[in-house]
């Protein structure tokens, strides 16, 4: 079965942030980038769909700036087959409705049964993009899913609600689905994977242009935090701890 | 006519109280914008639906019926509520941010073609416009948005605005769905193994790190979990990816984004994902044998020791003043 992956490229999750010189975004100085870590488990299960559908296609899209070829070429190692890079060099500008707009379009000329994408970029936080394109596309949408089974034109699937409770939702193919931490193990890039990868397709378009829905006004940074009222040493502070607890921050 | 439309959630027979939070902050809002607030809910409402959703401040509760509407479906319920957000033009749709909401508030943002401001912590007023606040890199930075067109869709992050109940009740107004297409539906509900708080619902929140040495230990933070009365535990990646702990207790940018009244932090070092996960808690106390452990630089109060030590004595502790008092 062919599928489509979608991957955004992040900001490492180590990154110290700094408001940019426009104020509605960070300070790209020195921040080094790396793949969403959701999409790691978006890509590994869609190779495992195409695996136990017995074949087919898997096409990694990425749109962002020309540096993204490097993750695209990264999951081309893991296993993918061809990779699309919607290339927008100002992906900052973009909102979700605008970056998810873009990958619809590309994603319907695809014409695949089965979309994954990552639950949540952890650069934005939104976790928007993989039920918009649903939405836009009138594909049947199930985010969060940490388990998924396929079966002829019906997905199975499961996704954590509150408590560590789960609901069964059943999907009508073509869908899209966002993976959550616990989805899969991903497997990792091997040297043939790599050597392989150089040979796969990497095609590389502009972006369409869609205005955001959503306007930046500004970033800011959360007042740093007031370190170390209290330093206590070993079981004998527990009573002047739970004194301030109770007294200073008034929490008990 | 202008106001807020607010998706109420029913979970188990009940409006959700992220939800009745909701009304309470569009109630507030429209006070400024203008217009008032109206609540739809998809399915059967429940008896009090227009008791609690109106108290909350909802002078309209709108139940959205249909013969499929008995289970959740995210293409369905948006196709319904779109409906009836075509015929009120509101100003502005708020759904909670629960597994739910943020399933359907991007599908109904399609359908309305307008933008998500998701798992938003304040709204403001300015110009006759709705600012929205949201949290991004996990909490490291935060963004000011608006609606680039006129109507903006948001999350609201549960736990954080004060859910009134100043409102009268109002009845409840059943209208028919219409024909929709159901493509994804919750065909059942697998119940927990424990009926177990979530970190991001808890007022308390006792998270373990590798400091804790092993699955084993665990007893020790419920222990103290069951002390506070009010509290989940919560755990490190370090201690989920060793498979110690289900992945649904990660504290962190790849995890849950946890605010709790105290967060209790014991045997974990501090990373930087760690910290932008729990940094918003109201009070931090952290636990660990390390002084030099970043987790210091952001905890309101330290006890520098062995967690095998300290935890029994705290546990035994918060129990005799919680009975005491
Ligand atoms: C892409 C990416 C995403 C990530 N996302 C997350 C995330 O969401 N959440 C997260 O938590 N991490 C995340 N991490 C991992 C993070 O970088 C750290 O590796 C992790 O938080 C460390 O967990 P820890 O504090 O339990 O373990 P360690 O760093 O090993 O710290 C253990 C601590 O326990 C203390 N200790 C040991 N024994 C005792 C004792 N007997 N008594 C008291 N203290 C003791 C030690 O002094 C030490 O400070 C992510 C990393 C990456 C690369
Ligand atoms: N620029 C992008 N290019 C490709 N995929 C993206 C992009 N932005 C978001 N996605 C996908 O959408 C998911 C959710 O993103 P978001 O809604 O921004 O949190 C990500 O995990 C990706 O799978």
């Amino acid at each position: 079965m062919d599928v489509a992956v979608c991957v955004k490229r992040v900001p490492s999750t180590d990154t110290r942030v700094k408001v940019g010189a426009s104020g509605t975004s960070i300070d790209p100085t020195g921040v080094q980038y790396e793949l969403n870590p959701f999409d790691e488990f978006a890509v590994e299960e869609a190779l495992r769909v195409k695996e136990k559908t017995g074949g087919g296609t898997v096409t990694v899209i990425c749109l962002g700036p020309g540096d993204a070829q490097k993750e695209l070429r990264n999951e081309l190692a893991r296993g993918a087959d061809k990779a699309v890079l919607l290339k927008d060099d100002q992906l900052e500008a973009r909102d979700a409705y605008s970056i998810a707009r873009a990958l619809a379009d590309q994603i319907q000329k695809l014409n695949v049964r089965v979309v994954m994408m990552g639950k949540q970029a952890v650069d934005r936080d939104n976790g928007h993009v993989g039920s918009m394109v649903a939405a836009m596309l009138g594909y049947a949408c199930v985010t969060e899913v940490v388990k998924m089974e396929i079966q002829g034109d019906t997905a199975r699937c499961e996704r954590e609600i509150e408590g560590g409770a789960r609901e069964v939702v059943e999907a009508q193919l073509p869908a899209v689905f966002t993976a959550q931490k616990g989805l899969n193990e991903p497997r990792y890039v091997k040297l043939p994977g790599i050597m392989a990868a150089k040979k796969k397709p990497l095609e590389e378009v502009a972006a369409p242009a869609v205005a955001p829905k959503l306007t930046v006004v500004e970033m800011s940074l959360p007042p740093a935090r007031q370190a170390g009222r209290f330093m206590g040493k070993g079981k004998e502070a527990v009573p002047e701890l739970l004194r301030r607890l109770r007294e200073e921050s008034k929490v008990l | 006519m202008a106001g807020i439309l607010v998706y109420a959630e029913v979970r188990n027979g009940a409006v959700r109280k992220a939800s009745l939070e909701a009304v309470s902050e569009a109630a507030r809002l429209t006070k400024e914008l203008g217009g008032s607030v109206s609540a739809v809910l998809v399915g059967a409402a429940p008896a009090n639906a227009g008791e609690v959703l109106g108290k909350a401040g909802a002078s309209e509760v709108i139940a959205l019926a249909g013969p499929k509407f008995t289970q959740y479906s995210g293409d369905g319920y948006a196709a319904a509520i779109h409906k009836v957000a075509a015929q009120m033009q509101p100003t502005a749709i708020f759904v909670a941010s629960t597994p739910q909401g943020k399933d359907l508030a991007p599908q109904v943002a399609v359908l309305t073609h307008a933008g998500v401001a998701s798992d938003c912590v304040g709204f403001t007023v300015a110009g006759g416009k709705l600012l929205a606040k949201r949290p991004v890199y996990a909490g490291k930075a935060t963004l000011t948005v608006k609606a680039a067109e006129s109507l903006l869709v948001a999350t609201l992050r549960p736990n954080v605005f004060a859910q009134t109940d100043a409102g009268a009740p109002v009845a409840v107004t059943t209208r028919e769905a219409g024909e929709v297409s159901l493509r994804a539906v919750v065909k059942e509900v697998l119940a927990a193994v424990a009926n177990k708080l979530d970190v991001t619902e808890a007022p308390v929140v006792v998270s373990g790190g590798r400091g804790m040495k092993g699955p084993e230990h665990w007893g020790l933070l419920e222990a103290l979990a069951t002390a506070f009365g009010n509290a989940a535990v919560g755990a490190s990646r370090a201690v989920v990816d060793a498979g110690w702990r289900p992945h649904d207790e990660q504290v962190g940018q790849t995890g849950k984004t946890v605010s709790p009244t105290l967060y209790i932090a014991c045997g974990i070092s501090g990373a930087i994902q760690h910290l932008a996960g729990m940094s918003s808690s109201r009070v931090i106390v952290a636990i660990n044998k390390d002084p030099e452990a970043p987790i210091f630089k952001v905890a309101d109060y330290g006890i520098v020791g062995d967690v095998f030590e300290v935890l029994p004595v705290l546990t035994e502790e918060v129990r005799r003043l919680r009975a005491a008092s």
